[in-house]
């Protein structure tokens, strides 16, 4: 499992292999190893259960709970898989080369939000998160 | 006209509109005078919580915020508020949301309330919402087109919402409700307006991604990292313009735009205007008119290449 940090330095030098469907799936790699990251540090085994068909979904939600300000990073992890589906749907559709560049903006956004919250953890709470709503709901 | 009907709402502009969201402010009441909508600017309105009180105690907020809408429905007998910044729209509905679900949040409200010496709000007694639900549901993509005098044609929009206008999702109950509602998970309505004004809207993968905007002044290299990866990912995606809906998102892009560029040796040239600004310029007005010329970042070279005074 590569740093966030390392995972950092990877994208922002990553180029799209031919088979784009190789390069998503690289680069949903990334954004799962962001979330182990995170879990690790927070003393948690990252998780191997899938999310609607997805580890990246399965990581967030373990990311997320009892931590209202991970919902911060929800709609990005699904942006992720959406574009990730549509590349692996069809990898020679005319535009798959446009997605896979889209893709690898959103894996780096998770990167800089964990990464930020790995720094700062309040990051994300008080605004979209609204932590006092979401604690009631805990 | 569509199934909402805004006409005259009550307008709570919150204190950014009055400070470095001037140009919003300004180009939202142009946009109301031209379209023929009636904004009616809560009277001795205070504070919404805004982030800082929410950290400190989420009650004093819902108060806050329920004051205004109390004046708004008990003193000035509006049905809708209408408030154009994220931060203000998000925590009026998250104080609707406590007062219809929480015990504590309504005792509290009463008490200070009365102490305070006006009428109590309670939830349900306005609906609050954003300038996209005022332009939507009130003039809608049919009505402004048949309004444009010169459209928006060829110039590439990236339509950035922010976080606050969808998230958490469960203040939002009219939201996702189907065709004709907004989206939480792919909002749409600046799309819609701005397509109707004749933009071309980019495919833009980060439209509700987090910006840092809380943490822009206490953990700065952070936000700017978030902000220059949005700007560079609406760059990509062939925008020169993102369009914004809320003054701290707004200031934030502008910001972290110039400070990318000299902390971090990034440099962006997508340029960031308020979207009643580019619903104003198709409306005909002038950028003056619409405080183009107050926006940190320049677009006036850029929208006189495309025709508009």
């Amino acid at each position: 499992m590569k740093t966030i940090s390392q995972i950092d330095e990877a994208l922002a030098t990553w180029k799209a292999p031919t088979d784009l469907g190789q390069g998503a799936e690289e680069l949903l790699s990334f954004a799962e190893q962001v979330l182990e990251n995170w879990l690790i540090a927070k003393g948690k085994k990252p998780t191997l259960i899938k999310s609607e068909g997805f580890r990246l979904l399965g990581l967030h939600r373990q990311g997320a709970k009892g931590d209202p300000s991970f919902n911060a990073c929800r709609e990005t992890c699904r942006e992720a898989i959406y574009n990730y589906n549509l590349i692996c749907d069809n990898p020679k559709a005319e535009n798959a080369a446009a997605n896979i560049v889209k893709l690898r903006r959103i894996v780096q956004h998770i990167a800089l939000f964990i990464g930020g919250k790995m720094q700062v953890t309040g990051l994300g709470e008080f605004c979209c998160a609204s932590k006092p709503i979401r604690l009631l709901e805990v | 006209m569509t199934n909402k009907n805004y006409e005259t709402v009550a307008y709570y502009p919150g204190c950014a509109l009055e400070g470095s969201g001037q140009p919003y402010n300004r180009s939202t009441k142009e946009v109301g005078k031209a379209l023929g909508l009636k904004l009616e600017e809560v009277k001795n309105w205070n504070c919404c919580g805004a982030m800082e009180v929410k950290n400190i105690d989420p009650e004093i907020q819902t108060y806050l915020s329920s004051r205004v809408m109390s004046i708004a429905a008990h003193e000035m007998g509006h049905k809708a508020v209408m408030a154009p910044c994220n931060g203000c729209y998000h925590n009026l509905k998250k104080a609707e949301y406590d007062l219809s679900h929480k015990e504590n949040s309504r005792a509290v409200t009463k008490r200070l309330s009365e102490k305070a010496g006006h009428q109590t709000y309670e939830a349900g007694q306005i609906e609050t919402i954003h300038a996209l639900d005022w332009i939507k549901d009130t003039i809608g993509e049919d009505g402004l087109k048949a309004r444009v005098k010169n459209n928006l044609k060829g110039l590439k929009v990236a339509n950035y919402y922010g976080c606050m206008y969808t998230r958490p999702r469960n203040i939002f109950p009219e939201k996702d409700q189907g065709p004709g509602s907004e989206s939480t998970s792919n909002p749409h309505f600046m799309d819609d307006l701005l397509a109707a004004s004749g933009a071309d809207n980019v495919d833009f993968a980060l439209k509700t991604a987090c910006c840092g905007g809380a943490h822009t002044l206490s953990d700065s290299d952070t936000s700017t990292r978030l902000v220059s990866n949005i700007l560079q990912a609406a760059e990509e995606a062939g925008a020169e313009v993102i369009a914004t809906e809320c003054p701290t998102c707004h200031s934030g892009l502008e910001m972290h735009q110039i400070r990318a560029e000299k902390k971090f040796g990034t440099k962006s040239n997508v340029k960031i205007v308020y979207f009643t600004q580019l619903i104003g310029l198709a409306l005909g007005l002038s950028g003056r008119k619409v405080g183009i010329h107050e926006n940190i970042s320049n677009s006036t070279t850029l929208l006189r290449s495309k025709g508009f005074k």
